[in-house]
């Protein structure tokens, strides 16, 4: 016997907009969260354009004592405030520091692609590398080590159950989700905060600038910059931020009277094994589409009943192949499709955060019955001409939105899949 | 420099630190910093490196381990400055 997973909580920290209220109305009324950024110029990046949530130093003093903060980077301070937020917005109350009881039923997977190399490259290396190790203080293990965002939700909101970061690049929020689902599916939790954060840093930042897959051509159009789908995309723009869902079992949300946002009907992760026109770089378009399809198949759900797809589409060469791999794995022609969309063309492509942002999209569209308009491809890309209908511009009314498929592809061949339904109890 | 100027300099050191900032209403000379305070034990290493840039002087380790409390700080920073 296994678990219905539901969504019961939504958290998001993102370039356009910080909570479930901003960030849906951002992605209604097609806001940019991308800006240009003098920091970049200044150690002469290609890509001067990014998006950051704004606001951060406001925001964070109103979830985190000035103590935690010491010991915290971006990375690290956005997993927090996503986390806090789908905490909340799932009912659920925090427990005072000085309490000793732990939610053993609860755990969290909260990914990173890159993690806390701002903290490395600014403070550990330097003193290092000038002999004063001993001036580092205490605060940078728990910085640096890959599992530090995770780690400090952990403690935080007193988790009991499994507590860890999972890491497949631009694959990341996505999984971390996949696997929450599947921990509670087989009743080894109640509850999974899941998703993903990355921080902002140049040092995350400049590894893509060298390898030219960032857009250089709209730094002076930030708001153009990123351009998924379109003829003139010239590679995807860098963001930051943090989206996390808090999962549940459906007993456990009937128990307490959760509100329910959505079901999470399947999901799949795989590998292309670098083989059939994957690499490191560049996914294999067969791993691909198994991925989307064994993610449709457990769902139970029909191809034409999938009413969105909330793509991986970052800008980059890849986009045409992305949408003809969706349309062989559904078995559906162009103009069946369900409706494409990328997030990135409003804040970006937020790395290891990516998939937990992008599904709190989904969920936040399921919830409210609109699918946000797609920018920045009016110059659709030639391959992509038979789904011009399908591609929506601005934002479409759909009261009757149920499900929404989610896939991210990453770095290493390594690709995710999702499936929502509203929830009808 | 005069004791009480020590002991409120040791006290902003300490606040980011703290834990427990209803205790830093009645902090005194004798106040633990890790049982009154609530400061992370591992924090006290911070806690030094602050002390050691506020008041110019370096404290060993061994200096460091003895203390405790509030009082503590302050004897052994008037014992260097």
């Amino acid at each position: 016997m296994t678990e219905r997973v539901v969504v019961t909580g939504v958290g998001v920290i993102a370039p356009n907009g910080h909570g479930k209220d901003a960030f849906a109305s951002a992605l209604r009324d097609g806001k940019s969260g991308i800006r240009f950024h003098q920091h970049l110029a200044d150690a002469n990046f290609g890509c001067r354009v990014g998006g950051i949530p704004e606001g951060v130093a406001e925001i964070q003093s109103r979830y985190l004592s000035d103590e935690e903060l010491l010991a915290m980077n971006a990375n690290m301070i956005y997993a927090a405030i996503a986390s806090i937020d789908a905490w909340t917005d799932a009912g659920l109350t925090r427990v005072p520091a000085d309490s000793d009881a732990v939610d053993w039923d609860t755990g969290a997977i909260v990914g990173t692609g890159i993690g806390g190399m701002d903290t490395i490259a600014e403070k550990l290396v330097p003193k290092t590398d000038a002999g004063k190790v001993s001036r580092l203080g205490s605060t940078m293990v728990e910085q640096i080590m890959s599992s530090g965002n995770s780690a400090r939700i952990g403690g935080l909101l007193a988790l009991g159950n499994q507590v860890t970061t999972n890491s497949s690049a631009c694959n990341t929020g996505t999984e971390a989700i996949i696997n929450s689902f599947f921990r509670i599916r087989e009743g080894r939790a109640k509850r999974m905060l899941a998703g993903g954060s990355e921080g902002h840093s140049k040092y995350i930042w400049a590894g893509f600038d060298a390898m030219k897959v960032l857009n250089r051509t709209k730094n002076d159009e930030p708001e153009r910059a990123s351009r998924p789908m379109s003829a003139s995309a010239a590679g995807f723009i860098p963001g930051s931020g943090a989206g996390v869902l808090m999962l549940e079992s459906l007993t456990s949300a009937r128990e307490r009277g959760a509100r329910i946002y959505a079901e999470v009907l399947g999901g799949h992760v795989n590998c292309g094994g670098h083989r059939m026109g994957g690499s490191m770089t560049a996914p294999n378009p067969t791993g691909v589409q198994r991925c989307i399809r064994e993610a449709v198949q457990m769902s139970g759900v029909r191809s034409e009943e999938i009413d969105a797809i909330n793509g991986h589409l970052t800008a980059t060469f890849a986009d045409p192949y992305e949408v003809k791999s969706w349309s062989r794995a559904l078995e559906l022609p162009p103009e069946k499709m369900p409706l494409l969309h990328s997030t990135k063309s409003l804040i970006g492509h937020a790395l290891g955060a990516a998939g937990g942002i992008e599904c709190v999209a989904a969920i936040l569209e399921l919830e409210q019955g609109f699918v946000h308009g797609s920018v920045n491809c009016e110059d659709l890309h030639p391959e992509l001409t038979a789904y011009a209908d399908r591609i929506p511009h601005t934002t479409v009314s759909r009261p009757d939105l149920r499900v929404i498929a989610k896939a991210s592809f990453g770095f290493g061949d390594v690709n995710g899949c999702v499936v929502f339904r509203k929830f009808a109890s | 420099m005069e004791q009480k100027e020590v002991f409120d300099k040791v006290v902003t050191i300490l606040k980011p630190f703290v834990k427990n900032p209803d205790a830093l209403s009645t902090v005194a000379m004798e106040t633990s910093i890790l049982k009154d305070l609530k400061v992370n034990s591992a924090r006290l290493v911070d806690v030094v490196l602050e002390i050691e840039d506020v008041f110019g002087i370096e404290v060993k380790d061994e200096d460091a381990d003895k203390v405790k409390t509030v009082g503590d700080a302050v004897t052994l920073i008037l014992a260097k400055a």
